[in-house]
């Protein structure tokens, strides 16, 4: 919570929170961004809305069938619970999530690292009456009455959209549930190993001179990985052509597998440099040889 | 380590690419083991692979460390990453079943949340009170106060200019049998929402909560001050008490719940606000849920006994020993090692 900034890192987005494990392992969590929450919510209330219309539709048609009054209680029950209980029991479950959350890889965890307790998630999910639910109750009646005016509207609205955009006012994205019930909301997305970027299919036939290798560092490296692995034809040809001229190297017509190999070699010299210590962010960075 | 290898004309082979082939089959075991977990439960995880799974994690996390002190491979570390948080959350994060959970609540939980509360619960108590005095002092000085206290929908008949015989057959009428249950499922969900209002609404500095609270108690008040002087004072006060006792009591602690978040907000003391907020919020909640499980009771107790009990010794012999009942619940000692509600 309260951790320095991690150091500066030129791609360091805000989102990025230091965690460390009972192991002593920075995990540097990141946590969903506010797009990624409201699309989740919005497929969330989305499904609710849906559950509710098909279980009334139901309950409304065996009720004129049977006319049992269970069938009323049953909605009554049904409709307190799923708005209480959907977001709580979902996210009490073993995955942490809402099937809302799960499509865009969200996750509810605790802000400390430890288990997430009943209660949090209690509190987490009761403050949504707060932010969301009175306000648009509020609205709702006094629409349904006619006697919602400019000034009701305008509040109601105000007051949702002081709750709403309350994750956009702090750094780490939190609700004002979050806030009380000490958690927060982490991207948990299953990547699959990338392959390899330096496994050369036969000899290099390329060699590239120190200076040639001494024009960049960390930094510049990852961005080339980025590039090699989007395997844009035209961004890879832009970037070749960069490094060539700035080596003063030939162009020799396969770009990629100029790009491939000066990859490798940058990386080799780049991580015998990290062995002893010699660390090189970017290409501002002090080349010390 | 490998000193010959040049960048030079030689094959070359980067930390990664050694790294990879000696760990990559123990990272895709666990990530299996880990996507099994997520995807269906830990219940779907042979035995020697849930034997593993400790030590899978901390081998991907000192892998973690290598890589990021070694290897410039970025798709590596952010596999890496992503696999260990995974993994983590699985093994750290993961909430103790829904059985052991709900033990814990009734038998600790609760009611040490509810002992932790007592002195916002004696402030909220000492609200309603005053609420009712005071609504019953202003309606027996002007009767139109009753109607912008209660309101007519609420009122149902029962206000000042109703009769003797109208009111007593509030009391005692029996109603139609099959709606009872509906009638308690109307009043619970109902009731236990105005609960968790009251609750959420504690996170405004306890204001609205205290507002809520007394409002609550004069509406009790008002309707006194309606029955009190008609004579009909002793059963109305059974007719409440039924379920009232469980009723007025769920509401109190839902109120004293909202009050520890509010004052733990304004006046953190030696915390900071947000961890005292984290604080009051758990134990909070926990009273909250608490609050939501007596209004259920109480819903019951009004939907349905008190319709078919219509005689006032029952009614208050059953709304005192539901009050004994959960005093005693609440505020017994017990032996428990555990500290405050968790």
């Amino acid at each position: 919570m309260r951790q320095p900034r991690p150091e500066a890192r030129p791609e360091a987005d805000g989102l990025r929170r230091s965690f460390i494990t009972p192991e002593g392992v920075d995990l540097r969590l990141t946590l969903g961004s506010a797009g990624t929450r409201a699309a989740a919510f919005l497929i969330d209330a989305i499904a609710v809305v849906a559950v509710l219309v098909v279980a009334t539709i139901v309950i409304f048609t065996l009720f004129f069938s049977v006319h049992a009054p269970a069938l009323a209680i049953v909605w009554m029950i049904g409709f307190f619970v799923l708005r209480n209980g959907w977001f709580t029991l979902f996210e009490m479950g073993g995955r942490g999530a809402t099937p809302g959350k799960r499509i865009m890889g969200l996750r509810v965890v605790a802000r400390d690292g430890a288990r997430l307790s009943g209660g949090a998630l209690i509190v987490r999910n009761a403050m949504r009456e707060v932010e969301l639910f009175l306000p648009l109750t509020f609205l709702g009646t006094q629409a349904a009455e006619g006697t919602a005016d400019t000034f009701v509207t305008l509040f109601s609205l105000g007051w949702s959209g002081i709750f709403l955009l309350f994750p956009l006012f702090n750094r780490d994205r939190l609700r004002v549930g979050d806030l009380l019930a000490g958690t927060w909301v982490v991207r948990t997305v299953g990547v699959t190993l990338g392959s390899e970027l330096a496994v050369p299919e036969a000899r290099p036939r390329r060699s590239f001179s120190d200076a040639a290798l001494s024009l960049y560092g960390e930094y510049e490296l990852q961005t080339l990985e980025d590039v090699l692995r989007a395997g844009q034809r035209d961004s890879i040809a832009t970037v070749a052509a960069t490094i060539r001229r700035k080596a003063n190297l030939t162009d020799d017509g396969d770009d990629l597998g100029f790009l491939t190999e000066y990859y490798a070699a940058l990386c080799v010299r780049l991580e015998r440099g990290l062995l002893v210590g010699r660390r090189r962010l970017d290409k501002f960075a002090d080349a010390k040889r | 380590m490998t000193a010959s290898v040049s960048p030079v004309a030689q094959p070359v082979l980067v930390n990664a690419s050694r790294f990879r082939a000696a760990h990559a089959a123990e990272w895709e075991r666990l990530d299996a083991i880990v996507r099994r977990i997520e995807r269906r439960s830990i219940r779907a995880v042979p035995q020697d692979d849930l034997l593993a799974l400790p030590l899978l994690y901390r081998t991907a996390l000192s892998s973690l460390s290598v890589a990021r002190e070694t290897s410039l491979d970025r798709a590596l570390i952010d596999y890496l990453e992503q696999l260990c948080t995974r993994a983590y959350f699985q093994l750290y994060g993961v909430q103790t079943s829904a059985w052991t959970q709900l033990r814990r609540f009734f038998v600790q939980g609760w009611p040490a949340a509810v002992q932790s509360l007592w002195r916002e619960t004696l402030v909220s108590f000492l609200l309603t009170v005053a609420g009712v005095v005071v609504g019953y002092l202003i309606v027996r000085g002007d009767a139109a106060w009753f109607f912008a206290i209660v309101g007519d929908s609420m009122a149902g008949g029962r206000d000042p200019s109703a009769s003797v015989e109208t009111l007593r057959k509030t009391l005692y009428a029996p109603q139609q049998q099959n709606m009872l249950a509906t009638f308690a499922a109307y009043l619970f969900t109902h009731n236990a929402q105005i609960a968790i209002f009251s609750f959420a609404l504690g996170f405004a500095f306890a204001v609205p909560t205290a507002l809520l609270i007394t409002y609550n108690g004069m509406m009790l008040g008002a309707f006194l001050a309606v029955f009190v002087p008609k004579g009909l004072g002793f059963g109305f006060v059974g007719w409440i008490m039924i379920h009232g006792t469980t009723e007025l009591f769920a509401i109190i602690l839902s109120g004293a719940a909202g009050f520890r978040i509010g004052t733990a907000i304004a006046f953190p003391g030696r915390r900071t606000r947000g961890d005292a907020a984290v604080a009051a919020g758990q134990t909070g909640a926990v009273a909250m849920a608490g609050a939501v499980v007596m209004l259920l009771v109480a819903g019951l107790l009004e939907g349905i006994g008190r319709q078919v009990l219509t005689d006032d010794f029952t009614r208050y012999a059953i709304g005192t020993a539901m009050l004994i009942g959960w005093l005693l619940y609440f505020y017994l000692p017990r032996k428990s090692d555990a500290p405050a509600a968790s």
